[in-house]
């Protein structure tokens, strides 16, 4: 009867959730991403009404490295809160949507982070004319925090840690963030750093914003995974590993073709001359090298949508390779 | 085979097998529900349990009028100030919306053109526009309210801007609790008051002016009572401190979007309930008690009313359980209620899904079968009496 039962609840509702989910991609003929509704930089509709950002272009790559078409991705918007179910229940293969690696997320939630695509850290941004040069002086201030999301917690703990007060005003997503902290209704805003610096880009003066020295957490975050189907995670780990490695050994969306010849053996075994590292992951032999010829290497996805140039002018900072300062790090081709 | 066909041409047995094999599938459906959802906890190595409701919530409310929440305390504490933040909102909500719907649905039938015109609109106007949005509309209009720093002020103790109203909030001292005491007394022997009037008027027809006299003790016994002990009463002003008034008391605009929205968004449906009570009482009714010379606000008070309420009562009932419900919206302007706070933030701080929204659905069916049943026996009382 139990048998019964378990072969009726997987057929019934169909969940494919620990198995299988590359194959379910590819029989789709799409990729289902889950991603923010709308965080400059990371994952938002451009003026075309395509989806751009660090997210995006790390969806793109998983879609690249299946289907060698940048274009076959479904974008699912999922709110902090929604996120997780969405994730759990199937209806994305994976989120990329700022998601800040913890314990209890990959260990009770049942998922698996593959990799961090952003190093990111909690701040505050407050308007300037409110004369505040640290977060130590928000005694009794109005803050806006989204909830559900692990700065929410953070913001808890730091306020408790000073000894001061403060008045939490929960949001649901950046825009309504944004609304309230625009109107005065928060003195605040509290969020990652980077979504700080994608909300004050957004503002009409953004010079009326500061975004205040404190860092209170560290915010790794990356793409995640259903537990348990080790392929798929696997899949979408390198896709994301691809792309750092392919900075680091200087490869990028223009010389691409031409490092084919290149004589560094790392090179050629990514790019798929060498090795058959695509049939291991089952996937086409040059799908790093499609990834990094649709979307390019990681700096310049990086520069493209949150770095110096955009209006998000987030330096490199720990986001640099380690080779450069900074702590990406993506463990060897080979 | 043939005693079959008998048992099946009883129409009594037959009514029973299909009301119990119906029931059987239910409960079938029900277990392979359950069944299934504990089979993919399992497998996602999801845990489950209720230990998480006594671990420390972590994250803020600070909407909590009635508990002193802090970060540290429970996932169970957050449940009791999200529980007591919708009673809160039902309850002035269900109270505005029934005294809104009854002025409402009987201007609908007063003969002034141009309030029935206004009221016609209120009415199609906002029963056919969604609630959430209605809540939207409100809350962005509270927070385009002056800032905090430029309030406008009243008296120079009230206070409003978007981040709320504030106002002075009372201090009890000793003594107080006479005066308090003195009115429960008062609106006790006022109804006593009452049942002897009524009585009174039963047996000989005398009048005696029940509700100017009711007041009259009601009022002034407590006053008198509370200057005698030399004002037993201060009050806290709110007065702006760094970011934010500090003191006094304050209603959130999250609130208030909630209470407005609820209140006018019910009281059309309300109004329109009242209005089809009062015309179910027949015409002959209010002529005959014309005949009889009694006052126009009389005929409708002691004639109409109490015929109409017969007919009024059980839809308003379904209204008061809607209002409550539709208060779970809440989390659209982010005011801190029971599907916001325990079934928002703690589901998915802890990732208890399930658990939290039993918690949830349990609490509504309880507060919606408390209000069924309240309601119920007030529909009773109001029932026709056979003498």
């Amino acid at each position: 009867m139990k048998k019964l039962l378990s072969i009726l609840a997987v057929s019934v509702f169909a969940f494919s959730a620990n198995a299988g989910t590359l194959d379910d991609v590819k029989n789709r003929g799409f990729l289902k991403c889950g991603v923010t509704t709308g965080l400059a930089g990371f994952a938002a509709p451009d003026d075309s009404g395509e989806w751009a950002g660090l997210d995006a272009d790390m969806c793109r790559a998983v879609a690249v490295a299946v289907f060698g078409d940048r274009s076959k991705v479904e974008f699912i918007t999922t709110t902090g809160k929604s996120r997780f179910p969405t994730l759990a229940s199937g209806e994305v293969d994976m989120l990329a949507r700022n998601t800040t690696w913890t314990i209890s997320r990959d260990v009770n939630l049942g998922f698996e982070f593959v990799g961090v695509n952003f190093y990111d850290g909690q701040g505050f941004m407050v308007p300037s004319a409110l004369g505040v040069s640290s977060a130590k002086e928000l005694d009794g201030a109005t803050v806006c925090i989204q909830t559900g999301t692990t700065t929410e917690l953070n913001l808890a703990d730091f306020f408790r840690l000073n000894g001061i007060s403060y008045e939490a005003l929960p949001i649901e997503t950046n825009d309504e963030g944004k609304e309230n902290l625009f109107a005065g209704r928060c003195d605040v805003y509290t969020t990652d750093a980077s979504g700080l610096s994608s909300t004050r880009a957004a503002a009409a003066d953004p010079g009326k914003w500061v975004v205040l020295p404190e860092i209170i957490s560290k915010e790794p975050l990356g793409p995640l995974v259903r537990h348990g189907d080790h392929q798929w995670g696997d899949v979408v780990r390198w896709s994301l590993n691809a792309m750092i490695i392919a900075e680091e050994l200087g490869v990028s969306s223009e010389n691409v073709d031409a490092q084919k010849s290149s004589n560094v053996p790392e090179v050629l075994r990514l790019l798929g001359v060498e090795g058959s590292y695509g049939e291991m992951l089952e996937l086409a032999p040059d799908w790093a090298y499609q990834i990094i010829k649709q979307i390019g290497n990681y700096s310049e996805s990086y520069e493209a949508n949150v770095g110096p140039d955009t209006p998000l002018e987030i330096a490199r900072g720990l986001n640099a390779l380690w080779t450069q300062g900074g702590i990406l790090y993506a463990p060897p081709f080979r | 085979m043939r005693s079959n066909a008998n048992f099946f041409s009883d129409e009594k047995f037959r009514s029973i097998f299909f009301q119990t094999l119906v029931i059987g599938l239910f409960a079938l459906g029900i277990y392979f529900v359950v069944q299934t959802t504990a089979y993919n906890l399992e497998k996602r190595n999801i845990a489950t349990g209720w230990r998480f409701l006594t671990d420390p919530a972590g994250f803020d409310i600070s909407f909590s009028p009635f508990i002193n929440f802090k970060s540290t305390d429970t996932h169970l504490d957050v449940y009791f100030v999200g529980v007591l933040n919708t009673l809160l909102v039902s309850f002035c909500g269900c109270i505005a919306a029934t005294i809104l719907g009854f002025l409402v649905g009987i201007i609908r039938l007063s003969s002034n053109w141009l309030l029935v015109r206004v009221a016609y609109i209120y009415v199609e106007f906002t029963r056919n526009v969604p609630l959430l949005l209605q809540i939207i509309l409100w809350y962005s209009i509270l927070i385009q309210l002056p800032r905090v720093k430029q309030s406008l002020e009243f008296l120079d103790i009230f206070f409003i801007s978007n981040r709320g109203i504030y106002s002075p909030r009372p201090i009890f001292e000793n003594g107080f609790s006479y005066v308090f005491i003195a009115f429960v007394l008062a609106l006790i022997s006022s109804f006593i008051l009452r049942r002897w009037a009524k009585k009174r008027q039963d047996n000989t027809g005398k009048q005696f002016p029940v509700t100017s006299s009711a007041f009259g003790m009601i009022i002034f016994v407590p006053l008198l009572l509370f200057f005698i002990l030399g004002s037993p009463l201060s009050f806290d002003y709110p007065a702006l401190k760094g970011f934010n008034f500090k003191g006094g008391m304050v209603i959130r605009p999250e609130f208030i979007a909630m209470f407005l929205a609820l209140t006018i968004y019910t009281a059309a449906f309300i109004s329109e309930t009242v209005r089809s009570g009062i015309l179910s009482v027949t015409k002959g009714q209010r002529e005959a008690s014309a005949s009889l010379g009694l006052k126009k606000s009389w005929i409708m008070r002691l004639i109409i009313i109490p015929q109409a309420l017969r007919v009024i009562v059980p839809p308003l009932t379904s209204q008061y359980l809607n209002l409550t419900k539709n208060s779970s919206l809440g989390i659209a302007v982010g005011y801190a209620d029971l599907v916001h706070g325990f079934g928002g933030i703690s589901l998915n701080q802890t990732g208890q899904a399930i658990e939290c929204m039993v918690i949830v659905m349990a609490t509504y069916l309880t507060i919606s079968l408390t209000i069924s049943v309240f309601m119920n026996i007030y529909n009773r009382s109001i029932q026709f009496k056979e003498k």
